[in-house]
């Protein structure tokens, strides 16, 4: 390596410089009291564990994502984490076992293997919240309140909302009595929402026509709160437990009145470990998703205690990228160097200090002064007292 | 404000029909103008000329709200950062091996497959069982069985002229390729008034072909 490549970084890892690192620092700080406002207690996971724990529920999904190596003690394969949501999961189960809703909230970077999303980065700053032991849709509704204070905190305005459910399509399927392969196919083409190649594979598997139009009517339904309605219509002989997932979604709406939400009953992100309802934010300018998160019921099962769960997760550094200038109301306070400081002197420094401005001391003989250390204000003797000028 | 990624040549002389269907005619030739962003009679929609290949980065980064790519490049990319709700069978073709019919598959090494599939044709072998080397190139693909650089190719044959010019033959059919609207996914769910109303309007232009 070349002096000239020393300070390269390995692809998708950033560093924060001061400027950005004060605002996401700032938010950070907010978005943890707002959590705490609303009950959820903060916990910090681990960096690394075994990946037998770290892999469960949402499992393969994750298992490319996760770098690993090799426990020098015990010889077991560590992970470093992809994603908090399983280990806080694991607290939830296994080490608080409590009967009552628990609400957890955690922040912590996270290393993917390989660069995801358009800024290409594989250590994301990762922020959620999660809410475990009640299955209703009232827990749902908190959880997608609770992300749309985040953006609020974050000064976001404009988003929009995109809620889906997994168990629309999820129970059509299974009437659908469809092989594995089958669904793989099925399952891929619906994402992509291939309309015309989804109605060859129904036609070609014999599928009974009325589950097929329902089917392919999930690929349009998709749109704003008036889709609930055309659903209604084009479900009208669905299994029970899909009009009992559309009905989920119309409480919702009744649940959060102000929210504008939107729906598309197509959408199947997580599918694997999602057991309801799926959300996810957008903004204008961003062609992917900035949050999502959704119902995982059964991820506290391999830790022995199934547990129901809903959540959401986003990431910090594209939260703070998209964050509002701030201005924060601190001066800047440069106080000269002093060869013997008086202690009128400390004491002014430190009653600055503690009002909450920033008093950097020059030191003697140093390269720049007061306006190129970026200070606002100046500490100078006028009448033998020290006082702040503004520059 | 509706952004369409395009690319020059068959895929745009075939797409503009239908964008027509729909009610959208581009005021400029990309053929004659050097401009990259073309305006449209619809001052809400702009079309923007890249390479094919280029084209699932734009939609899927949301830099084009919508765009028209053959089958064969979204096998290659990778399709499900995308929508691809509509067929517009256009530019169809057929995505295939060729090389010389009566030259016998080495006995010994690995197959040598020539092709800008490289995914695509790791797959299709794969799939057969068959484990192939697979050689990157970016064009003339027909030339490299000719000087040895391969055993066979993986390209998208339409009338098979150049192949048969060449002395060699389309051998395994791999995919039925024709173009597809991509769309957004963000775009789909945000501007999901106009998006949806232009996937309609070029579905029932495509249905009205027959």
């Amino acid at each position: 390596m070349s002096y000239q490549d020393r300070w390269l970084l390995p692809a998708g890892i950033t560093e924060v410089l001061p400027t950005e690192a004060v605002r996401l620092e700032h938010l950070r700080r907010r978005l943890v009291d707002l959590y705490t406002r609303w009950g959820y207690e903060f916990v910090i996971t681990p960096m690394i564990e075994y990946l037998d724990s770290l892999l469960v529920g949402t499992g393969h999904d994750l298992d490319l994502q996760t770098f690993k190596l090799t426990d020098q003690l015990t010889g077991r394969m560590m992970g470093v984490r992809a994603d908090i949501t399983p280990q806080v999961a694991r607290i939830d189960a296994h080490n608080l076992k409590r009967e009552q809703p628990t609400r957890l909230c955690y922040m912590g970077t996270v290393l993917h293997t390989r660069p995801d999303g358009f800024a290409g980065s594989r250590s994301l700053y990762q922020v959620g919240a999660e809410l475990y032991g009640h299955a209703g849709i009232a827990s749902d509704a908190e959880i997608l309140s609770l992300m749309l204070a985040t953006f609020e905190a974050a000064g976001i305005t404009a988003l929009h909302v995109d809620v889906g459910h997994v168990g629309i399509y999820r129970g059509l399927v299974a009437k659908a009595a469809l092989s594995e392969a089958q669904q793989a196919e099925l399952f891929e083409a619906m994402q992509r929402k291939a309309r015309a190649e989804i109605a060859n594979l129904l036609q070609q598997w014999q599928v009974e026509t009325g589950l097929q139009q329902m089917l392919l009517s999930l690929v349009a339904l998709n749109g704003d709160v008036q889709v609930l309605n055309e659903a209604a219509k084009a479900l009208e002989n669905a299994p029970e437990e899909v009009k009992a997932a559309l009905q989920s979604l119309v409480q919702l709406t009744q649940l959060l009145p102000d929210a504008v939400l939107h729906f598309d009953l197509a959408e199947l992100r997580g599918y694997n470990y999602h057991t309801g309802i799926v959300f996810a934010a957008y903004i204008i300018g961003q062609g992917q998703a900035i949050a999502q998160g959704g119902r995982y019921d059964d991820i506290g099962k391999v830790f022995g205690r199934a547990r129901a769960a809903t959540g959401f997760s986003t990431d910090l550094r594209s939260l703070t990228a998209l964050m509002p200038d701030f201005e924060s109301d601190a001066c800047k306070v440069f106080a000269p160097a002093q060869v013997e400081p008086s202690e009128a002197f400390t004491a002014t420094v430190n009653a600055l200090r503690a009002e909450g401005e920033i008093v950097i001391c020059g030191l003697a003989g140093q390269t720049g002064e007061a306006a190129a250390m970026g200070c606002t204000h100046e500490l100078q003797k006028i009448e033998g007292n020290w006082q702040v000028i503004s520059l | 404000m509706l952004k369409i990624a395009l690319s020059k040549g068959r895929i745009f002389d075939e797409t503009l029909p239908l964008l027509a269907q729909a009610g959208i005619v581009p005021l400029d030739n990309p053929e004659k103008s050097r401009k990259l962003i073309l305006d449209t009679n619809d001052p809400e929609v702009k079309l923007v000329i890249i390479r094919a290949t280029d084209v699932p980065t734009y939609v899927e980064y949301g830099a084009a709200d919508l765009g028209v790519a053959g089958k064969d490049v979204l096998m290659e990319y990778g399709s499900e950062g995308l929508y691809e709700p509509v067929d517009l069978k256009i530019a169809q073709c057929r995505l295939m091996t060729a090389g010389f019919v009566d030259k016998p598959a080495p006995t010994h090494g690995r197959l040598r497959i020539a092709t800008k599939y490289v995914n695509t044709a790791q797959r299709f072998f794969a799939e057969k069982g068959i484990q192939v080397e697979v050689i990157k190139l970016y064009g003339s693909m027909e030339l490299a069985p000719l000087v040895g650089l391969a055993d066979c190719i993986v390209d998208v044959v339409d009338t098979g002229n150049t192949l048969r010019a060449n002395g060699l033959a389309p051998l395994e059919h791999i995919a039925h390729i024709s173009s597809r609207l991509v769309v957004n996914k963000a775009a789909m769910k945000m501007k999901h008034a106009q998006v949806k109303l232009l996937i309609q309007q070029l579905q029932a232009a495509v249905d009205s072909r027959g």
